[in-house]
């Protein structure tokens, strides 16, 4: 168990006779740091340079610039076993010619680990995962989700195991046996406090599973920070939007006298609020989460006059389309409010609880 | 018949009756028979089968046979293993290995056994010439080791890129996850060869081993061309002895030995394919 750090991570896959103006860079001067024992999430769309990190810190891939540090020391230039990082791929990967016993003493064997002991933390390994009645079976006799927790076991049975990295381990898995491995993960993550690196573009892997999530995009790190955090502060509307089912409500708008100009309405503000944002500038994004978006069937003072466009049931709560001639707002409401598409609403935002950006970045 | 697919299978049965089925039912109507040219064909029953099996000629031509093919086996397949290996995964070096590999391919057997015999003739070919420089006479109608090697060296080279290029294509479908996998797990290179690449080169393996059994077991036109068999026997394979009964009109004798012949094939090959499906599956200890 350790403490990862990236100190200044670049890399680049384009060869080096590329000059230096021209070089289109996968990760740029990235700077993470989780702490020992901690269980983190990756975030990102595809193609943003999260398995590019991971393959940085495992050491399958070097990087163009910057350092990988285990408990402060510098493991850059070590090769993946030195580093003691254990990787967990996309799809479950064990050896076909072993048996599931065979597979977990694998790394241990690999050690010269001497054979009474790789028997006895095989079992424990085992029993952690639920896979001891497996133990003497077939690998190609076994389902995706007990293969990809042979891949997980092969990572956790090594004592020395500084890491465990998950690159998507669930993409592949049987939607039935989803839920059972992702809890699984979680579990063992708790049990053995691990430091583990989970990587994923599913906002709802990542959020159950990290304590710690890491938002990733186009390279860039865009916000670190608790699940909590990431909702209801996002560092900039692309998170904002990223993060939560449906997304943050975006809109453009401009400070003007006393209110919040839109294209086709505008809202008051109050003095304090005037005076912050007049230190920035005019032009601001307006982002307010569809969970906390008003809406009322009657006219009330200060509210925003939609139409219901599109509803959609989701079981427990709808979520509303409402559009004006230029604006459009999505708004989760629960059953009790009796509304019909075409219907007049009316929309209130509740100022304590909007997030105003500003270049991209969030103010308020 | 609910399954109408079988309908689409027919014409491709019909090619195959005549090509197979009927010349099949053909030898074993002969194997039956005691035939001499000009007489009317005798019912014998199974005294042809008797006799080809104790024969000495005919269990020599076995043995030789199958120490030809099981060592053609052992030779071809690592080696085709290792090609395989140490061909470049890709850039412009993969089109020309794929080309230079499949050379020997395009070359036709009676070609090959043509080429053998030029090369090898005593006082103009090559071979000997070579030979001679550390003052080994060699000379394939004359010994039986160096007519018999030369047969094996020949195949050898005509059908080891065969074998490769079907490990190369493979190797080439195993996902880089499990040699990363392999690394993280501080498998050794060997460890990682017979735990990852072999098991994953499995079924082409076994497609690559069966050809080249059967394909080696009806070996014909290299011995014939080369020394007509000879010296002596030396290298008259199984084909080779049938061909010649059947040249001199012992049909009943040629279509027996047939018959044996391919039971041989069928049994070694099944062999094979249940040793190589099952082997090393991860069974219980």
């Amino acid at each position: 168990m350790a403490r990862i750090e990236l100190e200044g991570i670049s890399h680049t896959y384009n060869p080096p006779s590329v000059p230096e103006a021209q070089r289109e860079y996968a990760v740029s001067n990235m700077d993470i740091s989780w702490p020992d024992g901690s269980a983190n999430a990756l975030l990102g769309p595809s193609g943003c340079g999260k398995t590019t990190i991971l393959n940085i810190i495992s050491g399958l891939l070097q990087p163009t610039a910057g350092r990988v540090l285990v408990d402060g020391k510098d493991v850059t230039p070590m090769a993946p076993r030195e580093r003691k990082i254990a990787q967990v791929f996309q799809f479950p990967v064990v050896y076909d010619s072993m048996n599931v016993f065979d597979n977990l003493a694998f790394p241990l064997r690999n050690q010269k680990v001497p054979e009474k002991e790789i028997g006895k933390k095989v079992r424990e390994t085992a029993e952690i995962l639920g896979l001891e009645d497996l133990l003497k079976a077939r690998i190609t006799s076994l389902n995706a989700a007990d293969k990809q927790k042979i891949s997980l076991g092969r990572s956790i049975v090594r004592e020395d195991t500084a890491a465990v990295l998950l690159d998507e381990p669930l993409t592949v898995i049987d939607p039935k046996f989803k839920g059972g491995l992702r809890r699984k993960l979680r579990e063992v993550q708790n049990r053995l406090k691990k430091t583990m690196i989970y990587v994923t573009h599913d906002q709802h892997e990542a959020l159950t599973f990290a304590d710690d999530v890491t938002i990733i995009q186009d390279g860039h790190l865009i916000q670190q920070g608790t699940p909590h955090e990431l909702h209801s502060q996002p560092a900039s509307p692309f998170i904002g939007y990223f993060i939560g089912s449906p997304g943050m409500n975006l809109l453009d708008c401009a400070l003007q006298d006393n209110t919040l100009q839109f294209s086709d309405f505008h809202l008051p503000v109050s003095q304090e609020l005037k005076n912050k944002l007049g230190s920035y500038g005019f032009g601001f994004k307006f982002g307010i989460r569809p969970e906390v978006v008003d809406v009322s069937t009657r006219e009330q003072d200060g509210a925003v006059a939609f139409t219901v466009s599109v509803i959609e049931y989701t079981g427990a709560y709808r979520v509303l389309t409402c559009d004006r001639e230029s604006s459009r707002i999505k708004a989760r409401v629960s059953e009790s409010i009796s509304v019909t598409e075409g219907d007049r609403v009316w929309v209130s935002f509740p100022e304590e609880k909007v997030n105003l950006f500003f270049n991209e970045k969030r103010i308020i | 018949m609910k399954n109408r697919g079988w309908l689409f299978v027919i014409p491709a049965l019909a090619v195959l009756a005549i090509s197979a089925f009927i010349p099949l039912m053909t030898v074993i109507n002969y194997s039956l028979h005691y035939i001499f040219a000009g007489s009317t064909p005798t019912f014998v029953g199974f005294e042809n089968y008797v006799e080809v099996l104790r024969d000495s000629v005919f269990l020599q031509a076995l043995v030789r046979q199958l120490v030809f093919s099981l060592g053609i086996l052992a030779v071809e397949v690592p080696l085709g293993i290792c090609i395989a290996l140490c061909l470049p995964k890709r850039g412009p070096g993969v089109a020309v290995c794929l080309v230079l590999l499949g050379i020997p391919l395009l070359i036709p057997f009676n070609v090959v056994g043509i080429i053998a015999r030029v090369l090898t003739q005593s006082a103009v070919g090559v071979i000997p010439e070579f030979f001679a420089l550390f003052n080994y006479s060699f000379n394939v109608s004359k010994d039986p080791v160096d007519a018999f090697m030369t047969i094996f060296l020949l195949d050898v080279w005509h059908w080891t890129p065969l074998v490769a290029l079907l490990c190369y294509a493979g190797l080439q479908a195993i996902p880089d996850a499990y040699y990363q996998a392999a690394r993280i797990d501080g498998a050794s290179a060997w460890k990682t060869f017979r735990y990852v690449t072999l098991p994953k080169l499995r079924s082409v393996l076994i497609i690559g081993v069966l050809l080249r059994f059967m394909d080696s077991f009806k070996i014909y036109a290299e011995p014939l061309l080369l020394t007509g068999g000879g010296p002596g026997d030396a290298t008259t394979f199984l084909s080779l002895h049938v061909a010649r009964k059947a040249e001199s009109y012992q049909l009943g004798y040629a279509g027996a030995s047939s018959f044996i012949y391919l039971f041989i094939v069928i049994v070694f090959s099944y062999i094979f394919f249940q040793l190589m499906t099952h082997i090393g599956k991860g069974e219980t200890k």
